[in-house]
């Protein structure tokens, strides 16, 4: 009797989060199946969800028209390169930080988390400014140093609380072996810091990749990642609703599919280890 | 001998990282300060001298500027209360048993991956076209008038849209919480009789109170930056002009440097009072 309560609750609850998910979900789920549409029965009445011509074509057409591939490409260089950067910076800080922390630690963890709120909208015309005095608006070099540096501040809190997860008496114990500095680095560090590492970049991959203030506001044609292809298309002009998805597919199915990986490490980096 | 050694050797690893970080800070907010107590109009005279608080004063009597403050708090505001109590309700549903858990959690999370761009487009275009939109079908289906969306309810839609973007963050957050509390409290106060609104009022929020605090926090301080939102639907039109999108306007499309700068410095000084709460909470953490 009781075990059959169970099952029916079971029952429900399960009915009810797939429906919500789902719900949740559908935005992204008919963009998909959109990009499969022709341009006609993409705006069909009444809608058709299934059962249409599925055809590749609006996929290539992107292509072709937009060179979609250097977008793409620009996209992971400034996601790659700004995070890879982050984190060749941000090692050694939160390393010190983690091991050899003093009385001002805690401080400047806090005080680098006060740069991340710094808003965009504030310091844009002086960024703007030195961009074009150094040459580099509508560069992908600008805007990887760029998005490297708003990032920082979560890249060293990510890396800091994974670090500090490390116990500190298997470093003494190297240290007593006699490891040196770097040997202590090389051999027991990193073996134990990797999986932390790999989730931080992994979360700020995807972060960069999403950036959407800087990204539109400091390239044009020539290094605009895909955040601001897909703005090029909010013009009357580009209403193809078909192209259109199959544009945003694109730039978002890489995403999604690293998202999946990184639910648990999203919590720990958005909310600088309050909440675990 | 050999802390005093290593003492040093992390000074200068934390030294790249602190360096590029205070010169972020420091440079282009040192200039906005700078150009904020100027005239300063690049197409028309440029530099043209030390105007004192001026922009501070035409800022905020600007027409512009109290309906920008009112558009703000709209869309924070709206966003908080829908992403906070959806984001409980949902987190204590997916914390049930149920079959498919996992992927019925990918599917709650993804739209926290799309691209503010994508997502902005495809909501404006595939759901709220007023001809096209697939709410414009839904609309006639039931015999209804098409709802111009983005003109007609601008602001409650951008709500909508930041919603969906943010509803994901909120849950996931507060289902991490809901997952560390204490199930034999639960059970005690089930035996002791307490109905499930008395579980949830007197057990369960109190444990989320923190969770809640810090996505309130956060999402504030993102909240109040939201910028390809709103420049892909509406492009400031229709009232949907917040704050940040009037400072951008001033800076870059009426090119006022002077008076963006002034309100670029007003939306810093909000930014840390909110700010300053969250470091409160994310300091005591590191202690524990």
């Amino acid at each position: 009797m009781a075990r059959s309560v169970t099952t029916n609750r079971k029952i429900i609850n399960t009915a009810a989060a797939w429906a919500i998910g789902l719900l949740i979900f559908f935005p992204i789920l008919w963009t998909i199946l959109t990009s499969f549409k022709t341009e006609a029965q993409a705006i069909n009445d009444p809608p058709i969800f299934l059962f249409f011509d599925w055809t590749l074509e609006n996929y290539s057409v992107v292509q072709e028209r937009s060179n979609y591939a250097r977008f793409l490409w620009n996209s992971i260089f400034i996601a790659g390169g700004s995070t890879i950067l982050g984190l060749i910076v941000a090692i050694p800080a939160a390393w010190s930080m983690a091991f050899v922390p003093s009385k001002r630690t805690k401080d400047i963890l806090l005080w680098m988390l006060s740069t991340k709120m710094l808003p965009a909208v504030g310091v844009l015309y002086p960024i703007y400014l030195i961009f074009i005095k150094l040459g580099l608006l509508d560069s992908v070099v600008g805007l990887t140093v760029v998005l490297m540096l708003i990032n920082l501040p979560i890249i060293v809190w990510m890396l800091y609380t994974y670090f500090r997860e490390i116990p500190g008496e298997i470093l003494e114990a190297a240290r007593m072996d006699g490891a040196s500095l770097r040997s202590e680095i090389l051999y027991v560090l990193t073996p134990m810091a990797i999986p932390g590492i790999a989730s931080t970049l992994l979360l700020n991959f995807i972060l960069a990749w999403n950036e959407a203030f800087w990204t539109l506001n400091l390239t044009a044609a020539k290094a605009a990642p895909l955040t601001a292809f897909i703005a090029s298309y909010s013009s009357p002009e580009g209403l193809f609703y078909a192209k259109l998805s199959a544009a945003s597919t694109m730039a978002i199915a890489p995403i999604l599919i690293l998202g999946w990986f990184s639910q648990k490490q999203l919590v720990r980096g958005l909310t600088f280890g309050a909440v675990k | 001998m050999a802390t005093q050694h290593s003492r040093s050797a992390a000074r200068m690893m934390m030294a790249p990282a602190v360096i590029l970080l205070l010169g972020w800070m420091l440079v282009p907010l040192t200039m906005t300060l700078w150009f904020s107590f100027r005239k300063y109009l690049p197409l028309r005279g440029g530099d043209q001298g030390w105007v004192g608080f001026d922009n501070y004063v035409r800022f905020v009597s600007s027409s512009s500027f109290w309906p920008a403050v009112q558009t703000s708090l709209i869309i924070v505001g709206g966003v908080l209360v829908i992403t906070v109590v959806f984001g409980i309700l949902l987190a204590l549903l997916l914390d049930q048993p149920m079959w498919g858990q996992g992927v019925v959690r990918i599917l709650v999370i993804a739209p926290f991956f799309v691209m503010p761009t994508v997502s902005a487009l495809v909501w404006k275009n595939i759901f709220m076209d007023p001809v096209n939109g697939l709410f414009a079908h839904l609309w006639k289906f039931f015999g209804a008038t098409p709802v111009e969306w983005l003109s007609q309810a601008s602001v409650q839609s951008i709500v909508m849209i930041v919603s969906w973007q943010w509803l994901p963050f909120a849950t996931l957050i507060l289902l991490t919480a809901v997952q560390s509390l204490d199930g034999e409290q639960l059970e005690a106060s089930e035996m002791d009789g307490a109905k499930p609104l008395q579980r949830f009022f007197y057990i369960i929020l109190p444990h989320l109170a923190r969770a809640i605090t810090i996505v309130v926090l956060i999402q504030t301080i993102f909240l109040l930056a939201i910028f390809a939102e709103i420049f892909v639907t509406t492009g400031g039109a229709f009232g949907t002009k917040t704050l940040s999108y009037l400072i951008f306007q001033r800076v870059l499309e009426s090119q006022n440097i002077g008076l963006g700068s002034a309100g670029g410095i007003y939306a810093v000084i909000l930014a840390n009072i909110v700010a300053i709460f969250l470091m409160r909470i994310v300091g005591k953490n590191l202690d524990a």
